[in-house]
């Protein structure tokens, strides 16, 4: 292992922050998508949904990273599956004793996070490569980043599908909520409308970020665009 | 019609609430595997497949489990149960197709982590389904998985036919698409209960 030990670049802030917006593991590379819609009908259950994989992902990512020079290359997979489904019964049973109500409401999909490909995504790219700090903080950055995009799809998702927020009336009586939205299709319909608005700020950004190049570089060359 | 009857189980499954559009799982591979309809076809063979031996493993060793009281370790036999099952599918696809072996690619494997396959082994316990009810869940799961993946890809084939803004790049407008599967799926909801 000394090979990627070689390579492993300085700890930075960056390492965090990669996960929580840059490369955000729900709108831009789009893993672990069932539980995101699945349980984003209301902002409580996205937290409750988002804390858990937080913890998963960064308990296992921790192990993983510390064990990274004693799993056999053959058998790691296997290896990375046994890790993430200890640590989900763990969260399974804590979230059963703190609170039953978000238990029955978040139902299967708890013991589900196993399967999340964002966890043994992680687990597989980065902690098996790098060493336990800057794993267990990449996996922070994700994991923030993975509860983040939960808690914009179901506050949009609770806001219109039932006119309030974490139980708060936030429109007035005469709201009539959009039941579609805390109904299945309505996941799907806002999750395309946060990529769309996220693709349409990113290309405003690059084509300024390209006309500010141009015009540095070439001032008196008329611009194409 | 009798909610326990194994008909009601296939139809329940496989329509009212199928797998994909109604209960969101299995939604890597739907979005990653739907581009072409050859690939989304073959994907969804394999995917049942891998659904109906798992599930039926995953009722004798729950049943095993459940007989010397160690339910706490039910998570982990059933995802050591899908992981062999996908190992197996992976060795007969090698010997008797190569072609499909290469065009399924890095899916194959990924299969282990579909939520659809745990999560039908997962519901037919928390339902108590019998054998023969298990077997029906499994194949209904995974007919529905196909059915709504084969939709999305002959979708997708057109929607690469016709001229689209830049921003609905990437899944943006899949995931709208499949909003509006989905919303016609609901209309299946009036055959029967929310079982």
């Amino acid at each position: 292992m000394a090979q990627t030990n070689k390579k492993e670049t300085p700890l930075t802030w960056d390492v965090f922050t990669t996960g929580l917006w840059k490369e955000n593991p729900v709108f831009v590379m789009m893993l672990g998508l069932c539980p995101v819609l699945a349980v984003t009908n209301t902002v409580e259950n996205s937290l409750g949904m988002g804390a858990a994989t937080l913890f998963v992902l960064v308990c296992s990512n921790a192990l993983v990273s510390a064990l990274r020079n004693f799993i056999p290359k053959q058998v790691r997979i296997t290896t990375y599956i046994v890790i993430i489904a200890t640590f989900v019964t763990l969260v399974d049973y804590i979230i059963q004793a703190i609170s039953l109500d978000l238990y029955n409401k978040l139902g299967a999909f708890i013991q589900l996070i196993v399967v999340n490909c964002l966890i043994l995504g992680r687990a597989e790219a980065y902690a098996s490569k790098n060493s336990f700090g800057k794993s267990v903080i990449s996996a922070t950055g994700m994991g923030l980043g993975f509860a983040l995009a939960l808690v914009m799809l179901g506050s949009v998702r609770e806001l219109l599908g039932s006119g309030q927020l974490l139980g708060i009336r936030i429109f007035s009586e005469n709201f009539e909520p959009w039941i579609v939205m805390i109904l299945p299709p309505g996941g799907f319909i806002v999750l395309g409308c946060w990529l769309l608005l996220i693709n349409y700020v990113h290309q405003r950004k690059t084509e300024s970020l390209i006309n500010q190049d141009a015009a540095a570089s070439h001032c008196s060359v008329p611009q194409q665009h | 019609m009798n909610p326990e009857s194994l008909g009601f189980i296939f139809l329940s499954a496989f329509l009212i609430n199928n797998f994909v559009l109604a209960m969101f799982l299995g939604l890597c591979p739907f979005v990653g595997v739907s581009a072409k309809r050859d690939t989304a076809f073959n994907m969804s063979l394999a995917t049942t497949f891998v659904m109906f031996v798992s599930s039926v493993c995953a009722y004798g060793v729950n049943s095993i489990l459940t007989h010397f009281e160690l339910e706490f370790l039910r998570l982990i036999s059933y995802i050591a149960i899908i992981a062999s099952a996908v190992q197996l599918v992976e060795m007969i696809l090698k010997k008797f197709s190569p072609t499909l072996f290469r065009a399924l690619g890095i899916f194959l494997p990924l299969i282990t982590t579909n939520c659809a396959i745990l999560g039908v082994a997962l519901f037919q316990t928390a339902r108590g389904y019998d054998f023969f009810q298990s077997v029906a869940f499994s194949l209904g799961a995974g007919a529905g998985f196909g059915l709504a993946i084969m939709l999305m890809a002959g979708l997708r084939e057109k929607l690469e036919l016709s001229k689209l803004p830049n921003i609905t790049q990437a899944a943006a407008l899949s995931m709208m698409l499949a909003g509006i599967l989905s919303m016609t799926f609901m209309g299946f909801a009036g055959l029967g209960g929310t079982a």
